[in-house]
């Protein structure tokens, strides 16, 4: 979906602001919404894509204003109400209603170490030759999907040249929507400074993203 | 939202509350999984990944075939690094990350993402005007030297091995370590000796 996270080449954002490497969080609930979002997703069952989804989903004036984990807990929020584990009432009130909902049971610590230390690998076998190879020219579809998509929209339209093919990995678009993985080709496409945003452009940079095979057709 | 007229620390504690109250998260995790991206996990495991590939060209070989299997002699992967990729700077291309869409960040070797790499400013401009965004980090490169950002996604992420300064030959693998910053791992700073 077109929402305001969507950032790429919007201006009047200001400048970069560095901040010294040990800072970690800048409130004390910061880490627990960190910790919260993740071990939620167990009972849950939601992807990352569904996940990021809800965050991207954020009316726009809020998404910009909010800070970081303030998404983070707001998406988590709506996750835990949209799939049942948790009443809106019982967001209001503070304090638990009722029973649980039959769920998954929860991550010990163990279990948590684990899923850190092996995460959630998307590489799938592939089904079939992909479609690009390396040096071949491709457009990346101009295309508005109402769902998730991992095609930012300043690329789109835009020729470039694939560069690596990265295997085949579970297709966002679909997973996001509980539609399964739909495993797709996953290529590494470069665009020239000029052709993303015109003459002015610096043409010593040149701007790679990963797309889906579905994302490109050729040029 | 509901409660969003709380202030958020009392929403956090409350929403903790109810998810322990009915079963659905175990404090143990929570306090592992904080413990975890406090103190275990962060970009000093990228420093050592990238000193060990500044002092053994067989590993520099390794890291750049597949990221993902070369870091994880070192001892690091998981979440947030299921997949990645390693690009080395040279004196004629540099190398930024960005993650226009989110903030997908290699984890394992870098930890979490500073705020800065989250925000809007970052996000928006370093697509568009990153030699812009390298002078908000005091970087300056050659104006012959080209710059490569990559647009990350979550399935792939990049760590930046950055050039390894002069004067600093015969240094151990841990004292380069020590010079090598997160963000020269993004790839907005250099590293110097």
């Amino acid at each position: 979906m077109n929402g305001a996270h969507d950032l790429g080449g919007a201006m009047g954002f200001g400048p970069v602001e560095p901040e010294p490497e040990d800072v970690r969080f800048h409130a004390g609930w910061e880490p627990l919404v960190l910790a919260l979002t993740l071990a939620a997703a167990r009972p849950g069952g939601w992807s990352i894509d569904e996940s990021r989804h809800a965050r991207e989903s954020l009316p726009p004036p809020v998404y910009l204003t909010l800070t970081y984990y303030e998404i983070w807990l707001a998406a988590t929020e709506e996750l835990l109400v949209t799939h049942g584990l948790v009443g809106a009432d019982e967001l209001d009130a503070g304090r638990s209603l009722r029973p649980r909902a039959d769920a998954p049971a929860a991550l010990d610590a163990d279990a948590a170490a684990r899923v850190l230390a092996t995460g959630a690998p998307t590489e799938r076998d592939g089904t079939g030759p992909p479609r690009f190879a390396p040096g071949d020219r491709v457009r990346a579809r101009v295309m508005h999907p109402r769902g998730h998509t991992r095609l930012p929209r300043y690329v789109r339209g835009r020729c470039g040249t694939v560069e690596t093919h990265r295997g085949t990995h579970v297709l966002p678009d679909a997973r996001a929507h509980g539609h399964g993985e739909c495993p797709e080709p996953l290529y590494t496409v470069v665009f020239t400074g000029p052709e993303l945003w015109g003459p002015d452009a610096d043409p010593t940079t040149t701007v790679s993203v990963d797309a889906w095979e579905s994302y490109l057709e050729t040029a | 939202m509901s409660g969003e007229l709380r202030p958020v620390d009392a929403r956090v504690r409350a929403l903790e509350s109810i998810l322990v109250e009915k079963g659905y998260v175990d404090p143990a995790a929570l306090d592992e999984i904080i413990e975890t991206y406090q103190h275990r996990v962060g970009p000093r495991n990228g420093a050592h990944v990238v000193a060990r590939s500044w002092t053994d060209p067989d590993f520099a070989a390794r890291l750049a075939d597949d990221a993902t299997a070369a870091v994880a002699e070192l001892g690091y992967g998981g979440r947030g690094g299921e997949h990645l990729a390693a690009v080395f700077n040279s004196p004629r291309e540099h190398h930024l990350v960005v993650c226009t869409l989110c903030s997908c960040y290699p984890w394992p070797v870098l930890g979490l993402p500073p705020v800065w790499y989250k925000s809007p400013a970052y996000r928006s401009r370093a697509v568009l005007d990153p030699r812009g965004v390298l002078a908000d980090f005091g970087t300056v490169l050659d104006d012959d030297v080209a710059i490569r950002v990559h647009d990350s996604t979550s399935e792939l992420r990049y760590l930046v091995v950055p050039q390894r300064p002069a004067g600093t030959d015969g240094w151990s693998a841990d004292e380069l370590a020590a010079i090598v910053s997160r963000d020269a791992m993004i790839g907005t700073r250099l590293v110097s000796a």
